[in-house]
């Protein structure tokens, strides 16, 4: 599905991410473990393709594509989406009137309805987007817009964070849906999950994960052996953690 | 002539010269004065085609009266037809008003006055007709009163001097379309003066339609008593060549409320300084001014003044300027005046171009740069607008609409 070979990108004229290796297959959610400034959020943006990310060197190849110099919304439409961890408000567009441009088509105004309500963002359908949403209500405005765009390669950055835990449950739930958990041999849907502190991961099942630090990914494992590892002796000695 | 009619002639001879306070002086010799009189029309539906595709685009409706509780129309310095389709609520022209009403002349000039400027000064000096609006007390409008100025003769002064009255407790809602034939150059001086009395609400919204080459100076005044609403709305996108006003709103009575939403647009060419302005004269007043501003490449100066003269009153003013293109100059200037203590006035300001973080957001859900922009600046024209009926926001969402098109 996605394949980042030897990728470096700059912001702002710095480079934050060196050499950077990736490989998510088919169906597959790996996690991305990391201290705050690591190059976490950065590698999702360079994947989703913001222009102020600029890639420098190497590659990014989807489904099969290079699509290193492919733009923002391209890349959207040959299905790869991102729930960002901080969007922006945009005063006087209702979510709604995003869903619906994000939908482009593929679901009526009852299910967008439908799926609103189980998702818990109904009382949000109306008001302008992210403007004084809480944090579990941009996650789940964030979750409504991926469900609608229904991408194959689906990039989380932080869905826990801000969430309490009654609302965790609906995100995990959520989330599995978003990325045909239900589903086994025909789940075509791939995830790249950052999380701080792992909670996600008790609810939405990750295969591989990659610590990254310093914009290098210095170790990679299967992600509940190095959550615990990074809970017991942080993320430094998380070069031991590799297996 | 009455005496006091003499007097104002007077003073009005003395203001003759006296630029405006605010925009570029206008020669008056430049335009005609006069124009050829126009028939009246029992139906206004059968006005011209092309007329009236230019008042429908104003807002104006002539084909079904029904839509609307009055209807009046100017062409020129002619007004063509007038007639009120609900009981209670008075349309018709200003010199039929003087006939009917020997008390008309204490409203006249009292809201605005004569000698402002030389445009005022103008309109006492020339013989001047316009719209005459009024509900009786406790009279409720459901269905707007429509008004249509319309200047066809090339390069006219076209002169109104409109009277609205809201009788004690009554409510009237107006929609006013001031247009043009696109081709047209001309001068437009209009003087509005509103009057709510105690516990009445008056709604009024403005759509102007100019063109390339059409100056306007309206002058508007308003006297909102106890426990009166003033809602003040005015859309504005098309090209027009300098347009200036200012319109003042004071609240002489406890308790008494105004409300101005703008919709600006200058495109290329187009020279605009608008502002509205209340001044909050009695305890408990308040006023509330919002505009959203977007140049094309045109000057958009876009000002706002809130007066508080008595305790406990309350004001906020809030402006917002987008610049969309290369070109273009907004200039906003918000002014607050605090007279005494225990007053609650505040404004916000901010002028910019499109969030480039808000496209690549929305670009993310798969929408191109050119969707993402026109979603994020028909959010921006939204304004919350209140208390209007439901024809009439769909009125000005649709005049909103009809001109966001030109803007990409």
């Amino acid at each position: 599905m996605l394949k980042i070979e030897n990728l470096a990108v700059e912001v702002g004229g710095k480079e934050i991410l060196h050499d950077v290796n990736l490989h998510i297959g088919p169906g597959e959610t790996q996690a991305l473990f990391g201290p705050n400034g690591s190059g976490k959020t950065t590698l999702l943006m360079a994947i989703m393709g913001f222009p102020k990310y600029r890639i420098t060197r190497g590659r990014i190849i989807f489904k099969g594509q290079d699509i290193t110099r492919t733009p923002l919304n391209e890349r959207a439409r040959m299905g790869i989406g991102m729930s960002f961890q901080r969007p922006p408000i945009v005063r006087g567009v209702r979510t709604r009137d995003l869903v619906v441009a994000a939908a482009g088509g593929r679901f009526d105004d009852r299910a967008i309805d439908n799926m609103a309500r189980r998702l818990n963002v109904m009382d949000l359908m109306d008001r302008d987007v992210n403007l004084g949403f809480s944090g579990g209500e941009i996650k789940r405005s964030e979750l409504m817009q991926l469900l609608v765009q229904g991408p194959d390669l689906v990039l989380l950055d932080e869905p826990e964070s801000g969430v309490d835990l009654v609302n965790m449950a609906l995100i995990g739930q959520m989330t599995n849906e978003l990325l045909q958990k239900d589903l086994h041999r025909t789940r075509t849907r791939s995830g790249l999950i950052i999380t701080h502190t792992g909670h996600i991961l008790d609810y939405v099942h990750a295969g591989k994960g990659y610590v990254m630090i310093d914009g290098r990914v210095i170790s990679d494992g299967e992600s509940m052996e190095i959550l615990k590892c990074i809970k017991e002796k942080g993320f430094e000695e998380c070069r031991t953690c590799r297996r | 002539m009455s005496e006091i009619e003499i007097g104002q002639r007077e003073i009005a001879r003395k203001a003759a010269q006296k630029p405006a306070a605010l925009g570029t002086d206008i020669d008056l010799s430049r335009y005609a004065t006069e124009a050829e009189k126009h028939p009246y029309v029992d139906d206004p539906a059968k006005l011209s085609p092309e007329e009236k595709k230019h008042m429908l685009k104003a807002g104006v409706v002539l084909d079904d009266l029904s839509r609307r509780s009055g209807t009046f129309i100017q062409k020129d310095q002619t007004p063509v037809h007038f007639s009120a389709q609900q009981e209670g609520v008075e349309v018709m022209s200003i010199s039929e008003a003087f006939k009917t009403h020997e008390w008309l002349p204490q409203y006249w000039w009292n809201a605005v006055k004569v000698d402002a400027d030389k445009y005022t000064a103008h309109l006492e000096l020339h013989e001047t007709d316009g719209y005459f609006i009024r509900a009786l007390p406790g009279v409720k409008t459901a269905l707007p009163v429509q008004a249509c100025l319309y200047l066809g003769h090339k390069n006219l002064t076209q002169r109104v001097h409109n009277i609205v009255i809201a009788e004690e407790g009554s409510e009237l809602h107006i929609i006013t379309g001031c247009t043009t034939h696109p081709m047209s150059a001309g001068l437009h001086l209009g003087v509005s003066e509103f009057y709510i009395k105690r516990g009445a609400k008056i709604s009024f919204t403005m759509i102007h339609n100019w063109a390339p080459e059409v100056e306007v100076r309206p002058r508007s005044g308003a006297i909102v008593e106890e426990d009166g609403v003033f809602l003040n709305n005015y859309v504005s996108m098309k090209p027009v060549r300098t347009m200036q006003m200012y319109p003042t709103v004071r609240c002489v009575g406890a308790g008494a409320r105004v409300r101005f939403s703008s919709v600006l647009v200058a495109p290329p060419g187009s020279y605009m300084d608008i502002g509205s302005r209340a001044i909050l004269d009695a305890e408990r007043s308040r006023a509330e001014i919002i505009s959203r501003a977007i140049t094309t490449g045109g000057t958009l100066i876009a000002r706002g003044d809130i007066q508080g003269n008595k305790p406990e009153v309350k004001g906020h003013l809030e402006c917002r300027g987008l610049i969309l293109g290369e070109t273009g100059v907004i200039h906003a200037i918000p002014e607050l005046v605090g007279r005494v203590a225990g007053i609650d006035l505040s404004h916000e300001a901010a002028v910019g171009k499109i969030a480039e973080e808000e496209v690549e957001y929305l670009m993310a859900r798969g929408l191109a740069r050119d969707q993402a922009t026109a979603m994020i600046v028909r959010g921006f024209l939204k304004v919350d607008i209140e208390g209007l009926p439901p024809e009439l926001e769909a009125e000005i969402k649709r005049a909103i609409a009809e001109s966001e098109k030109d803007l990409f």
